[in-house]
């Protein structure tokens, strides 16, 4: 072995050496742990949203309610929107691109290391920065121009936890000027603007990060068309995110050039445009949802041909199907804004376009159907929660379709069919698809299998539990009720179902209390997994579980699509699949090489450079937020210091020229000279 | 030790890739998102520009003469970053530092004129940031430019001080050199369009 003392020094700074505890979690570099933190935070969040949402549920859960303050309503459901979209499902799907991406290409990691661990410490202090406005933001009483002040009392009126009212109030939309600097006074919109900005970025640094990744380190004999659908989503979504997180930089750089400095780009009262805001923010924002459902679409496709015992039925079109829904994705942004005036001319076209993007998503559907029809289906938890996945996304993806029709979307803005719609895609879509994917890969995790039994409990509750509380959203919001609104009227009628929606939402906790009982004691009494525990396709599955540090001891070399599966399976005449005499002889080899790989290994060192840079850009954010005092300018010239000083340090220090051993317990080092 | 590994344990194994280095597809991907972002900018600035009834408009207050002056100073600094990237692949250390700290010198410059062109507008024409929305436009465009610009010669000079104080621009430093150049190339290409379309064509219609 090289002799530590010997090494030259190369860097003014001292190395990372932990290799377990605290430290070596905040420099690591390693994909897989950095998609558990990423999976971990993002649980934390769903379950913070799950909370929100919960208060939301019990206050609607009478007419004329006053269980909550306006101001608290307010600020949770907002905060309930912005966690569970930006901190809970992109997160999440995050936590998958990362720990799968480079096992099912075949890689030892992704293509830039020490970017992945910026991605994820830019997010966590992101989170924590957006998160913190519950503790130092503030929100004001409106106070305009012209003297008009607003209808809901700020801070006080009747109800409880009025102190959550200090935080994000304008909708997860940030809809001007409401969420400018004259409607939403105080800190709390300067938060939410500067937050997301921040997780903007670390989405940002992801993608291109993942989209290298997939065009520069595939296994030997992984052509494009070879990858797995969930390596072809997380490209997908990542040009998503490359293409549409500058807008809403922009868009969000002008709101806070409004707020706190005084610019007027969204004030109509100094000559500004309002429904300049709304195009920026959806041009985003359409591009957005796909970048939610696209991960899920991804994990479902794995799932179903595992369970079905059949290839994916029509690979490349549930490919193009996906390429195309993503750059359709782009030209439908003013469904979301029919009712706001824009010409008749724009609004046909938009509506037009909007129903296009029902083909593609259609193919999909019919190519998971298809793929099920006449195989051997095994109902296994991560099945169920595919299968719950295609009805239930159905199901939002047709009302859906009735937004397209323009003078049904008049009808429909802005009330509960709305929620009814997006909760049934995101939710009974998003969500169920990254159960799914959690009860799939768990074993990839922990070597381990999670209990089937408390599974499928986790499964029946949770479908049950959406349906009462978002089917009745429907005919609510047709009757309708309004979203966003603090109060309803007893003589409406609404109240029996808001009830019915009340007690599923809190069916839906209960199914995540038996998930988590699920998740924590599976680490210790699930039964060993094996390499193999599904009979899967994929190559991800060709390594140990739980996956070795290093991943693969050799990198594979790949002959097809769904090439693990080759290797155990062989076709009769009639195409069905035959199991190879030699497939349980290819499993107990790649476990006892995976185990103890064959030549020493090089892993990229760890670094805090990464951790550091994170904190610089947040420490300059809350600057931003306090600049008109000492201590925020302070605040801005201390972080971009830090920031500065951080990226020379990674810059000087070394990657590659020398790297750390991975030298197997098995290989005295003479062995391995 | 080194060399005692076999290439294929390395996650250097021949694997499928597009050939291009992954630090510059890294880079060019990232350029695709800017180009978007100074897209939505520009965009922005035009949407105002083209409204009725503002007090006052960039387009009365361009120096043309003067921002002309300080676009070929910038548009100079990328053939000297073409020269200091030459350098390095000659492995002419000196050349490369000469030429970087030129290309750094001349962003600065560029950045001075903005300043001087920012503060003749506020003070003789009392354009400010918060006067109307087609100025703040210009602000935020044209600032995020110049932030560009800012973050750019950081990068030049960091990589002048890694060759002056650290020995040498390496073969894999050479890459960076090369990353910088892309960064400093697109800045400037930025600048030629915001500089034909958000000054020369606006202000001929003054």
């Amino acid at each position: 072995m090289t002799d530590v003392a010997a090494r030259p020094v190369t860097t003014i700074y001292r190395k990372p050496r932990s290799e377990t505890g605290l430290w070596s979690w905040i420099t690591t570099v390693d994909h897989k742990r950095i998609g558990t933190m990423y999976g971990y935070a993002a649980f934390f969040f769903f379950l913070l949203g799950g909370i929100e949402a919960l208060l939301l549920r019990v206050h609607l859960a009478q007419a004329n309610s006053e269980f909550l303050t306006a101001g608290a309503y307010n600020s949770l459901f907002t905060m309930h929107g912005t966690t569970m979209i930006f901190l809970f499902v992109m997160p999440a799907s995050a936590a998958f691109f990362n720990y799968l991406l480079p096992l099912q290409l075949g890689a030892r990691d992704v293509a830039f290391p020490r970017l992945n661990a910026l991605s994820w410490w830019v997010f966590f202090f992101g989170a924590i920065f957006l998160y913190s406005s519950f503790i130092f933001g503030t929100a004001f009483a409106p106070m305009t121009p012209d003297g008009v002040t607003g209808n809901i009392p700020i801070n006080g009126g009747p109800g409880a936890f009025d102190f959550l009212a200090s935080s994000p109030n304008g909708g997860w939309f940030g809809y001007q000027p409401h969420a400018g600097p004259f409607y939403s006074t105080g800190t709390a919109m300067d938060y939410w603007s500067m937050g997301l900005q921040i997780l903007g970025l670390a989405s940002l640094i992801s993608s291109v990060n993942f989209i290298v990744t997939v065009f520069n380190m595939r296994a030997k004999g992984m052509r494009l068309l070879r990858m797995p659908v969930f390596a072809w989503m997380t490209t997908v979504v990542a040009f998503l995110m490359l293409f549409s997180l500058p807008i809403i930089a922009v868009a969000l750089f002008m709101a806070t050039f409004d707020r706190q400095f005084g610019s007027t780009f969204f004030q109509a009262t100094n000559g500004g445009d309002p429904i300049l805001w709304q195009h920026l923010f959806w041009l985003f924002g359409h591009p957005e949802v796909y970048i939610l459902i696209l991960p899920a679409m991804g994990i479902v496709s794995e799932v179903i041909p595992t369970f079905s015992r059949k290839p994916l039925f029509g690979y490349s079109a549930v490919v193009f199907a996906g390429a195309a829904i993503a750059f359709l994705g782009f030209g439908v942004w003013a469904h979301h804004m029919f009712a706001s005036g824009i010409s008749p001319v724009a609004q046909a076209a938009f509506g037009l376009a909007t129903m296009t993007i029902a083909v593609p998503t259609g193919i999909k559907i019919f190519n998971w159907l298809g793929t099920i029809w006449l195989g051997k289906i095994k109902f296994t938890t991560p099945m169920l929660f595919s299968i719950g996945f295609v009805a239930m996304f159905v199901i939002g993806g047709l009302s859906g379709v009735t937004h397209a029709v323009v003078p049904s979307d008049w009808q429909q803005t802005d009330t509960y069919y709305i929620v009814a719609h997006f909760h049934y895609v995101l939710f009974g879509g998003a969500i169920f698809g990254l159960f799914s994917g959690l009860y799939y890969w768990y074993p990839k995790l922990r070597g381990r299998m999670m209990n089937e039994r408390l599974g499928k409990l986790h499964f029946w509750l949770m479908l049950i539990g959406m349906n009462l509380t978002f089917a009745p959203m429907h005919w609510l919001g047709l009757q309708g009720m309004v979203r966003r609104t603090w109060k309803y009227p007893e003589e409406a009628g609404l109240q029996t179902w808001n009830q019915v929606e009340t007690v599923g939402a809190f069916i839906i906790a209960l199914s995540i209390l038996v998930f988590m009982y699920n998740w924590w004691r599976s680490k210790t009494h699930g039964e060993p997994s094996g390499l193999d525990p599904w009979d899967a396709r994929t190559i991800e599955w060709m390594t140990p579980n739980p996956t070795p540090e290093y991943n693969f001891a050799v990198p594979p070399v790949v002959e097809s699509l769904d090439d693990f599966w080759r290797r155990k399976y062989a076709e009769d005449e009639e195409g069905r699949a035959v199991r190879r005499p030699e497939a349980d002889q290819v499993i107990a080899e790649l476990e006892e090489i995976g185990n103890n790989p064959p030549q020493p290994i090089h892993l990229p060192n760890p670094s805090y450079f990464p951790f550091l840079v994170g904190l610089g850009i947040t420490i300059i954010s809350y600057g931003i937020i306090y600049h008109t005092t000492a201590w925020g300018k302070a605040l801005i010239v201390g972080g971009a210091l830090l920031t500065m000083a951080s990226f020379i340090g990674w810059g000087i220090e070394p990657l590659e020229d020398e790297p750390e051993d991975h030298t197997p317990e098995h290989l005295e080092p003479a062995e391995a000279l | 030790m080194a060399e005692a590994v076999h290439p294929e344990a390395h996650g250097h194994a021949e694997h499928e890739s597009t050939g291009v280095d992954s630090r510059k597809l890294g880079m060019w991907l990232f350029l695709s998102s800017e180009f978007l972002f100074f897209g939505a900018l520009i965009t922005n600035y035009l949407l105002y520009s083209n409204r009725t009834g503002f007090n006052i408009y960039p387009r009365e207050v361009y120096d043309i003469p003067f921002t002309s002056v300080s676009s070929f100073v910038l548009l100079m600094s990328s053939l000297t970053m073409v020269l200091a990237h030459n350098a390095v692949a000659r492995d002419d250390q000196p050349q490369a530092r000469t030429w970087l700290f030129a290309t750094a010198a001349l962003g600065s410059v560029f950045l001075a004129g903005q300043v001087f062109e920012f503060t003749e507008f506020i003070v003789h024409y009392d354009m400010k940031l918060t006067t109307n929305p087609v100025a703040s436009a210009f602000y935020v465009l044209t600032g995020f430019h110049g932030l560009h610009v800012a973050i750019g010669v950081f990068m030049l000079l960091s990589l002048w001080g890694i060759s002056r104080f650290k020995g040498r621009l390496s073969e894999e430093k050479g890459m960076n050199v090369e990353m910088v150049g892309l960064y400093w190339h697109f800045v400037d290409i930025i600048w030629i369009v915001i500089f034909t379309v958000v000054y020369l064509i606006d202000a001929a219609r003054v």
